[in-house]
């Protein structure tokens, strides 16, 4: 960043005691490489510049390179606390794009992972928000619950952390009983660590006066910010795309959950509408794994957007072709050539992808609205005229994930 | 459908635009000249209070494509949950577009990002710098004259010999 840019310490004799410190990219409490440039008058913060780009890594550009199944893998590594949300958003979008209606067995198992996702994504969040104000043992509440979340994504997959499970209309593989049977048991122990968590926080002096009026976003400003998810939620925007206009199999769970909204919008109400979330969520893996529609998990064949059974691919002639056809770069899907917006509600907030499609199976244009560029944005208007030791209250908070950041 | 109205009263105010749309993606294409009237018009009598997405493309090897970029605008109504999206486009030498920071503040950084990756000037935004890329980065990656791998990205960094490490 150069000199240039950063704000100008005021002149005079009375204001030289203002000065100026660099946060991070590799302070602990920036979790990932995010850096800051606070403009401090004692422990005062004044103003505060974001610096960002550490990260980057072209997953734009990428995606103008490899076609919509590969890309999936990219996609994977953006938002990496829930990586299964990011390639439900990015399949749901090339599916919108296609005009692909799933399966309904297709659109329960992505929701249930996707309500997985969520709940390990606000474990996380919400357990180093509190680890960063010094509160260890609900982080590792959190994490040990995270793990059975893992463990359910290697059973569907084979892969802990970068399921890349789906494709192009459906999935990489049906699911089996073993799977159901380990959501069934998550839905029953989890509700014992999230009381555990809300045992250890909620009430908790230390951590109350660390977060209650601190970093408070107002209505206004949320919207005007381009803020959504639990950021915009805790600040009284009421507004839940699962809900306003749902996508998969949300529109049968209408009265299954609630959406959790609160008033405050301070790091305490965001802290406590993600955990409210967790038990929406619940619900929803609940209703959903309990009503599991049977039949098959991919598109009909005959669609052409899907890789045929690999039985039939050795036994058929045009099982074999169709292979062939989706396999090789000349030939693919034949989107129609026009572009489309299309997305989801991921645990941060709105996740969306643009794409451009120049009637290939390769993107023409890939473009994420990713949420936490969007909500780091929100970072200097919420810091300003707070203490130095409330910056990693207010970053825990937001859930700033660098990878999504700088893709 | 409430597009419908909207876009019956944007096109009885501005008779130049053009509509399209693709799924439930409603588009307003308008020339950049009257660009930041659109958007304050959508803005102030329409109420779409939020900028969800402003994001850009290059169409430089696009099939029967006249103009080399396209910007797009997405705005969302929050009372109604109305998404409209407003595209312009773009020609080189002239890559300047009036900036949306005014309307919402939320056009800050995506801003940023649009002239980091494709070099469009956004003028009146309080702080148009490159975002994400390095500072001293000379080109603008996501144009699509810039290749995937392999020009400029260490064009500034020294080479060290042996004698100096």
């Amino acid at each position: 960043m150069p000199l240039e840019a950063l704000p100008t310490l005021p002149e005079g004799p009375e204001k030289d005691y203002l000065w100026t410190l660099n946060f991070g990219p590799q302070h602990p409490a920036t979790h990932t490489t995010l850096r800051l440039i606070l403009t401090l008058d004692g422990e005062t913060v004044v103003t505060a510049v974001p610096d960002i780009g550490f990260l980057h890594s072209g997953f734009e550009k990428l995606g103008e390179d490899l076609d919509f199944n590969q890309y999936v893998t990219i996609v994977d590594r953006m938002n990496y606390i829930s990586p299964i949300m990011n390639e439900i958003a990015w399949h749901h979008t090339v599916e919108k794009l296609m005009g692909i209606e799933l399966t309904p067995r297709c659109k329960y198992i992505r929701t249930i992972l996707g309500e997985l996702a969520r709940i390990s994504d606000h474990l996380l969040c919400a357990g180093a928000q509190a680890l960063d104000l010094g509160a260890f043992t609900a982080f590792l509440y959190g994490f040990q619950q995270r793990e059975v979340i893992y463990d359910i994504y290697e059973t569907i997959s084979g892969q802990r952390f970068h399921p890349s499970y789906t494709r192009v209309g459906g999935l990489l593989f049906d699911v089996t009983d073993q799977f159901i049977r380990k959501v069934r048991n998550f839905v029953k122990e989890f509700p014992k660590t999230h009381a555990d968590m809300c045992r250890l926080l909620n009430r908790n002096r230390i951590f109350l006066e660390r977060t209650q009026g601190i970093g408070v976003l107002s209505k206004e400003l949320a919207i005007d910010l381009s803020c959504t998810g639990p950021l915009a939620r805790s600040s009284g925007v009421v507004r839940d795309l699962r809900k306003d206009e749902p996508y998969l199999a949300y529109p049968d769970f209408q009265t299954a959950f609630k959406v959790v909204c609160a008033a405050e919008g301070d790091c305490y109400a965001r802290y406590i509408v993600r955990m409210e979330e967790m038990i929406e969520s619940l619900k929803i893996i609940d209703a959903a794994i309990e009503n599991l529609p049977a039949g098959a998990v991919n598109v009909d064949v005959e669609s052409k957007a899907v890789f045929p059974a690999q039985t039939s691919v050795y036994r058929s002639i045009e099982s074999m072709i169709q292979h062939f056809e989706l396999v090789m770069p000349n030939r693919q899907w034949t989107p129609p050539v026009d572009e489309v917006y299309g997305a989801i509600e991921s645990p941060n907030g709105e996740l969306g992808f643009y794409i451009v499609s120049d009637g290939t199976g390769v993107a023409y244009r890939a473009r994420t609205r990713p949420p936490s560029y969007i909500h780091f944005a929100v970072f200097p208007y919420l810091i300003e005229g707070h203490q130095i030791s409330d910056v990693v209250a207010v970053l825990g908070s937001l859930n700033i994930i660098a990878a999504e950041l700088d893709r | 459908m409430a597009h419908d109205t909207i876009i019956a009263a944007l096109k009885a105010k501005f008779a130049e635009l053009v509509t399209t749309e693709f799924r439930d993606n409603f588009r307003v294409v308008v020339a950049p000249a009257r660009l930041f009237d659109v958007l304050q018009s959508l803005k102030d009598e329409h109420g779409f209070n939020m900028l969800f997405e402003l994001t850009a493309a290059d169409y430089l090897k696009y099939p029967k494509a006249t103009d080399r970029f396209g910007v797009v605008y997405g705005l969302l109504n929050m009372a109604t949950g109305v998404r409209i999206f407003v595209k312009t486009w773009l020609n080189e030498p002239d890559l300047t577009l009036p900036s949306a920071f005014p309307l919402w503040k939320g056009a800050d950084w995506l801003e940023r990002e649009v002239y980091d990756m494709y070099g469009i000037l956004f003028d009146g935004h309080p702080d148009l710098r490159r975002i994400l890329m390095p500072e001293a980065f000379t080109s603008f990656p996501l144009r699509k004259d810039y290749p995937l791998r392999g020009r400029g990205e260490r064009h500034n960094f020294a080479v060290i010999t042996r004698a100096e490490s």
